[in-house]
């Protein structure tokens, strides 16, 4: 039986291979930064910078991304009463699996290798949570592969959320104003919208 | 203008009032007060006509007679009424951009584009712009959902800025919710360093996570502890803000209810919780800081028994914490005595902002140092030179003689009695200690010699803390 996931403790080896895989789906091999921020190549390093290596921990099903200092003067805080910390990075569902969440967009737009801008008149129908249609498509990465996670952008380059590519950018060349460009994941208007179950 | 008879008060009273004939009396009445001499009717005292202003205040505004009276008393009849005017109309809406994710300029740009006019706040602040009006909602642009900026009154920026904290710092949060002032710490110290969010109510954490992530806060641990719990559960903070829950009264204009819903219990109790939780604010402080060791006491109340009543209770009870400079280059001067009540002399350290002379929500903002432990033992040893000094002196006067021995038990008793903090208080102000002594000297244990009596104290106390 895998360990509860209602304590707070690190990650375990099949976790940490779900989270990786979902963010590596948006950023490919920048998820090495994410990783290892400061670009440390040796232990010795790593361990220069006890104090800002990232951690993942896992608190009541969600995952935090953190740095060290922090998850130190957090374990002072009694389980029940710890609400978050640092940035949520997604939860695992009841059966197991790992669902990357809003509070990784940070992350995610930051070190995506694919983008997806839209138009201001497709900014709001986007954070009401559907899809992207071709007509809010303001521009595209230009190599972007089918079924590729992206990372959706305002025209202003303010990340609004993040979704799968529904075409691969040749094919939606072709496509008429209604189809679909990406599937919606995740959204900032869930802040508003999910904000009691959201943490 | 003559005032009600008895007779008009009653049919008044069962008839109901003009609100018109109301308001023009309370105009009368503020005129009369303000040159008594010369606007009085011969057989009225100034009691008679403060009575029925406030009478009329009271039902004119609705605000209960208690509350009314108390607000009241703190002003001067013209700037009261003001003040209860100012509660009537609302408080202009303010943001704060988010200086983790954009710039203001860039912000107003774009909000402007989206059809909100706006104007920064004033020269005090370098986030805060005013919307003046508005064709889209402002709590659900792309830009507030991106964490470019949050809803957030200027009278909640102040608390902040005179926390000033800094990069890689530890810094409390102790009543947080929903995180406004949270997250502009954060900003402050450029998501360095760790900010502890913490609020008793777990429901309003919710909204408060959810803010500290749409504003992109990385160093901020959210957790739901009683505020008196700290610092149990972590201490050793850099800087603590204590935002007290409070009764209110600065806010009226946002919720109205205050009005009606406070009785003198709940301001009563309100000031418990509130000096509990300034203890424990002050107790989270590492005082061998570096950079910091400050707290921020502020609240939405203009009461003085939530405001400088509290403040003044923990420079009694903590002799190693001083009043300091807020930092803010406005806001009226907290009271140093008012209706009686004597505060501590540097209380006009503290800053008040009011609804009419502000417009911004009426709020208090006190900013203490917590001084090492060292600090204190001088404090202490200067108090026992001085003592000694004294004892000289005084040695002529006094009746010589009488034998003087201790007893622990006996001490022990007077340790914890009232005299022990009675002492304690004395040690900030070295001038009262004589008539502490006084005070001792009329007590039970008269023959024990009053200042020896002190000095074993002193000891003590250095040995307890």
């Amino acid at each position: 039986m895998s360990p509860s996931r209602v304590a707070w403790r690190p990650l375990t080896e099949d976790e940490t291979r779900a989270v990786f895989e979902k963010l590596a789906n948006y950023v490919g091999k920048n998820l090495v930064h994410i990783i290892n921020p400061s670009g440390a190549s040796s232990k010795e390093d790593v361990e220069d910078d006890e104090d800002t290596a990232p951690l993942l921990r896992l608190q009541k099903d969600k995952v935090f991304l953190l740095n060290t200092s922090i998850n130190n003067l957090a374990t002072s805080v009694a389980r029940p009463n710890l609400i978050s910390l640092g940035q949520c990075l997604g939860k695992f569902t009841k059966s197991g699996k790992f669902k990357l969440g809003i509070g990784s967009l940070d992350v995610l737009a930051r070190w995506a290798r694919y983008k997806v801008w839209v138009k201001p008149n497709g900014e709001l129908p986007f954070l009401y949570g559907n899809h992207v249609v071709k007509a809010h498509l303001g521009r595209i990465t230009e190599d972007t592969p089918e079924h590729q996670g992206v990372v959706v952008l305002s025209m202003s380059d303010i990340p609004l959320g993040f979704g799968v590519s529904a075409r691969s950018t040749v094919d939606t060349r072709k496509l008429d104003p209604t189809g679909l460009v990406v599937f919606h994941q995740a959204d900032v208007g869930e802040y508003l919208r999910d904000e009691d179950t959201l943490f | 203008m003559v005032l009600p008879t008895e007779e008009e008060k009653e049919r008044e009273a069962t008839e109901g009032q003009d609100a018109q004939v109301v308001y023009g009396r309370i105009r009368d009445i503020v005129r009369i007060l303000g040159d008594f001499r010369r606007f009085k009717a011969a057989n009225r005292s100034r009691a008679d006509y403060t009575q029925q202003l406030i009478a009329d205040i009271s039902s004119y505004y609705g605000y209960t007679p208690f509350l009314a009276e108390k607000l009241f008393s703190m002003f001067s009849p013209d700037e009261a009424v003001a003040f209860f005017d100012a509660n009537e109309t609302p408080r202009p809406v303010t943001i704060r951009a988010n200086t983790l994710k954009t710039r203001r300029r860039d912000l107003a740009q774009a909000l402007i584009n989206r059809g909100v006019s706006l104007e920064p706040i004033g020269k005090w602040t370098k986030v805060g712009l005013q919307i003046f009006d508005s064709n889209v909602p402002v709590g659900a642009t792309p830009e507030y959902l991106a964490g470019h900026y949050m809803l957030q009154s200027p009278s909640s920026f102040l608390p902040v800025m005179a926390l000033d904290p800094q990069p890689n710092e530890r810094v409390l949060d102790m009543a947080s919710a929903p995180g406004g002032k949270t997250s502009y710490m954060s900003a402050l110290m450029q998501n360095t360093g760790v900010v502890f969010a913490n609020d008793a109510n777990a429901a309003r954490t919710k909204s408060l996570s959810a803010n500290v992530h749409r504003l992109g806060c990385k160093n901020v641990v959210v957790c739901t502890h009683d505020g008196r719990q700290f610092p149990k559960v972590i201490g050793g903070f850099d800087r603590v803000l204590l935002d007290a829950p409070c009764s209110g009264t600065g806010v009226v204009s946002k919720d109205q209810s205050v009005k009606v819903n406070k009785t003198e219990r709940d301001f009563a109790l309100l000031s418990h919780l509130q000096k509990q939780l300034i203890l424990c604010a002050i107790d989270s402080i590492n005082t061998k800081s570096a950079t910091g060791g400050f707290v921020v006491y502020s609240t939405c109340s203009v009461t003085v028994d939530e405001d400088e009543g509290v403040v003044d209770y923990a420079l009694k009870k903590r002799p190693n914490v001083k009043l300091v400079d807020t930092g803010l280059e406005f806001g009226v001067e907290g009271f140093t005595n008012i209706g009686g009540k004597q505060f501590h002399k540097d209380m006009h350290l503290t800053r008040r902002f009011y609804p009419h002379v502000h417009n911004m929500e009426g709020f208090f903002v006190s900013k203490l140092q917590v001084l090492p432990r060292s600090v204190l033992k001088n404090k202490l040893q200067q108090a026992e030179e001085k003592e000694e000094n004294d004892e000289r002196l005084e040695e002529d006067d006094n009746e010589a003689g009488a034998d003087v021995t201790f007893n622990d038990d006996e001490d022990k008793a007077l340790m914890e009695s009232e005299y022990f903090t009675l002492t304690r208080n004395c040690l900030t102000k070295t001038q009262k200690t004589n008539a502490a002594n006084k005070k001792l000297e009329v007590s039970s244990h008269s023959n024990l010699k009053p200042s020896n009596l002190f000095f074993r104290l002193l000891l003590y106390i250095r040995d307890f803390t």
